[in-house]
């Protein structure tokens, strides 16, 4: 394809996307243009397929023959962002946010709203978007999106992800046009480095930088990666990028290719993404017919092609040298640095290895330029971070934000607080490698910098809200499960360090704790921190050291009182029945699976703590609270 | 190839060697084609792994390696239905455990295990990305979200019913 044959898919297929882009009277205008009268976007990304939104999508489509209603565009695009409403859909040029549809409800908005002379469907709208006197909020000014900023995402939830027609009018490679027409590869790398980019991934490495030193290596062949192995559970930023605008990474790592001198790229993606890798596939396919991938690109004499390679299962092959002996067919083993990938990676040859969200940065640095990037967010942490966020939240879902946005708002106003009115106690973010940002913190700006400087960090944007009911400790042993489960074996301070941290927390779980195991504890932490051969052993204490810092006293009260306060850590719990308010109606004795309750009908009931272990289906049961757990 | 009688149908095995034909020049092959043998077989039992090293010309320990690295692959069989409760954090911190006890429970076996009757194998895995729906499982392809214990025996009889019918 050439330059002009690009252009004109961009004239054909704009309007159809700038009427997704701006909402009410405006985009009726545009919609006249089209050809549509309305555009239906059903989102197709994992949390709403789950909840069935491809039978939301067959429904409009059967509804809409039935009724011989041919002006209307169904359009599966990736994720909006509000996981926890799916499944979720958008009717343009109105901008009408539909929530939690099913096959019904579909039926019921063609019919009312989707026909000539239809109107919004009030009952079925996401109710944030419906004012109190019965107005309708457009989506983009309510809490969850108004302070968001999209970069990153900025395509995903706007354009069908398998058509790259559609792609190509939403801006992706309009910046691989640009870089083999108008710049140099210094120019590439000096662009990236004056925007303060820093790798998405976790670690935050310049990358700029890296592109740099990948530059500099002598050698004939050298290799782009994408990390796609997003193994953080709890993270899901970069499955939503894949699905909802892959050609945006695939351009991305071209421009790379073109400005460090490679000419093969290979995305490495979780097995477990199946949607994911299926939308990748097809974005791969389409990009070599439309010849944006391949020989020749765009007929400018650039050659760069990719391919994917899929993960098994391993937590470790999200390191960069693990996910490069993975891509080579063995073991996921990481090796030591240096040297670096930059002089030394794939196949013994150069290689830069990206995170997917930081690669969605690449096309509008080039496009907007990086001085416009660098002026986003703070200082030393330049544009935005996509944050999935998780847990004990209203607003569960994707959310995108400049850095140095506080907690408060994202939790508060983005979030939507706490569900059931339960208090906030901490922010969990960077996984297991990662730590907790405690109530007191929840002022501090996220970014970099001030994550480290309180003891958690970045990490690749998972962000796990915990309230009161959750115990620090069981969190720490959740994740040093992880980290043990997941150590690849090859160094022994990871391999020893992660089971015998595991064994002190679970201890001190069971009740078994002694005070010196916190000096033990934090011991460990130091000599693993110190001496592990990757992230994952150096980081993996963490979680424990981060809680250490700030719910110290619960580890005390764990170990010296044997109680845990958030109700969780089962061997510290003991149930009793309240004798004034139990009526004998031995319902729990009916249901106890230990027959550990005994007493005769309406008169008091006893639990026996000895044959008691302590599941609580007698608590669930009592009719009148009198089921007491301390 | 006499030892690939014991585990598999001669059309598994042609087709696993054709695999291996179509990608043995390609570096780093070794974790396609396992992939590939293990939706073929559902499984990678060692006389499949032997079939791979000698195909590759590599030794069976460098197979037996990477099979035992990577928690995806299997050396035992699956259930027909494959159940994975997701014990990641977003859904760990809204009670998945409880939902892993439950079927555990339900179906009378332990997770990583297989029912006698072949119909159900549990496993536990890390994220499925499907966070909004906490506590999701999943079942084959099928993804069940915002899960209850008492959900449990409800969604497992759906399959059950499915087989009879």
């Amino acid at each position: 394809m050439t330059i002009q044959e690009l252009d004109a898919i961009r004239k054909k297929k704009k309007p159809l996307i700038d009427v997704r882009r701006v909402v009410r009277e405006q985009g009726e205008k545009l919609a006249a243009k089209t050809g549509y009268r309305k555009q239906v976007l059903v989102c197709g990304g994992t949390g709403c397929t789950s909840s069935h939104s491809m039978k939301v999508i067959a429904q409009l489509e059967a509804s809409l023959k039935e009724l011989k209603i041919d002006d209307v565009l169904i359009v599966k695009t990736g994720c909006f962002g509000l996981c926890a409403l799916g499944p979720i859909m958008i009717v343009y040029p109105e901008g009408a946010f539909y929530a939690q549809m099913t096959p019904e409800h579909a039926k019921t908005v063609v019919e009312q709203h989707l026909v000539k002379g239809g109107s919004i469907v009030k009952e079925l709208l996401y109710q944030g978007t419906v004012a109190k006197d019965g107005t309708i909020i457009p989506f983009a000014e309510t809490p969850f999106y108004k302070k968001q900023m999209r970069i990153a995402l900025r395509n995903c939830g706007v354009i069908a992800p398998e058509d790259i027609e559609e792609a190509i009018a939403a801006g992706d490679y309009a910046a691989i046009e640009k870089v083999l027409t108008s710049m140099t590869p210094d120019d590439v790398i000096n662009e990236m480095l004056a925007s303060g980019l820093r790798g998405r991934g976790g670690a935050g490495f310049p990358t700029g930088r890296k592109w740099s030193f990948a530059k500099a290596s002598q050698g004939d062949v050298k290799y782009v990666c994408c990390n796609a192995d997003e193994g953080d559970p709890g993270a899901f930023m970069d499955r939503s990028v894949l699905e909802g605008d892959p050609h945006c990474v695939l351009e991305a790592m071209t421009i790379a290719g073109y400005a460090i001198g490679a000419h093969q790229g290979y995305i490495y993606v979780r097995a477990e993404y199946p949607v994911a890798v299926e939308r990748l596939k097809i974005a791969i396919k389409q990009a070599r017919e439309y010849g944006l991938l391949g020989k020749d690109i765009l007929g400018l004499g650039f050659d760069f092609d990719i391919e994917i390679r899929l993960g098994a299962g391993a937590f470790v092959c999200g390191e960069e040298t693990a996910l490069m002996t993975s891509i080579e067919g063995h073991r996921g083993e990481p090796r030591p640095r240096p040297p670096f990938p930059a002089v030394k990676g794939l196949f013994g040859k150069p290689t830069i290895l990206n995170n997917v969200e930081t690669w969605a940065n690449v096309n509008p640095i080039i496009m907007n330029g990086a001085a416009w990037f660098a002026k986003i967010g703070t200082q030393t942490s330049t544009g935005t971070k996509v944050f999935a966020l998780g847990g004990k939240i209203t607003n569960v879902g994707l959310v995108e934000v400049p850095m140095g946005t506080t907690l408060r708002e994202i939790v508060e106003e983005i979030g939507g607080g706490i569900p059931g009115g339960k208090k906030f106690k901490a922010a969990q973010t960077g996984g297991p490698s990662g730590g907790c940002i405690p109530a007191e913190c929840i002022d501090t700006p996220i970014d970099y910098d001030s994550l480290l400087a309180i003891g958690s960090m970045m990490g690749s944007g998972g962000m796990i809200i915990l309230d009161e009911n959750d115990c620090m400790v069981d969190i720490s042993k959740f994740y040093l499960e992880f980290t043990a489960d997941e150590s690849c074996g090859k160094c022994t301070p990871c391999r020893i360090g992660t089971k015998r941290l595991l064994q002190l927390l679970t201890k001190i779980t069971e009740g078994k704790g002694e005070s010196e195991d916190l000096v033990k504890i934090e011991e460990l932490a130091s000599h693993m921190k110190q001496s592990s051969l990757c992230a994952l052993g150096q980081s993996a204490p963490n979680p424990i050291l981060s809680t250490l810092r700030y719910f110290r006293q619960e580890y005390v009260d764990h170990i010296e009182k044997k109680h845990c306060d958030a109700g969780v850590c089962k061997a510290l719990l003991t149930y009793s029945i309240d004798a004034e308010k139990c009526r004998g109606c031995t319902l729990c004795a009916r249901n106890c699976p230990t027959h550990a309750i005994t007493g005769k009908v309406r008169e008091a009931h006893v639990i026996d703590k000895d044959i008691c272990i302590k599941c609580g289906v007698c608590m669930q049961n009592c009719k009148f609270g009198a089921v007491v757990r301390s | 190839m006499e030892h690939c009688e014991a585990c598999g149908t001669a059309e598994q095995l042609e087709k696993l060697q054709e695999v291996i034909a179509s990608s043995k020049d390609t570096p780093g092959c070794l974790m396609h084609i396992l992939q590939e043998a293990q939706a073929i077989y559902g499984f990678l039992p060692l006389p499949v792994q032997k079939v791979i090293a000698e195909g590759l010309n590599i030794s069976l320990a460098e197979v037996y390696g990477v099979v035992t690295f990577y928690s995806q692959f299997s050396l035992t069989p699956k259930g027909k239905h494959r159940i994975s409760v997701c014990l990641g954090t977003a859904c760990y911190v809204k009670g998945s455990d409880k939902i892993l006890a439950e079927v555990e429970k339900e179906l009378g076996i332990k997770c990583g295990e297989c029912t006698e009757d072949g119909l159900f194998s549990i496993d536990s895995c890390r994220c499925v990305g499907a966070c909004g729906l906490a506590p999701v499982m999943m079942i084959g392809e099928d993804v069940h979200g915002k899960l209850t214990p008492e959900m449990v025996k409800g969604i497992l009889d759906s399959y059950k019913k499915e087989d009879k019918a």
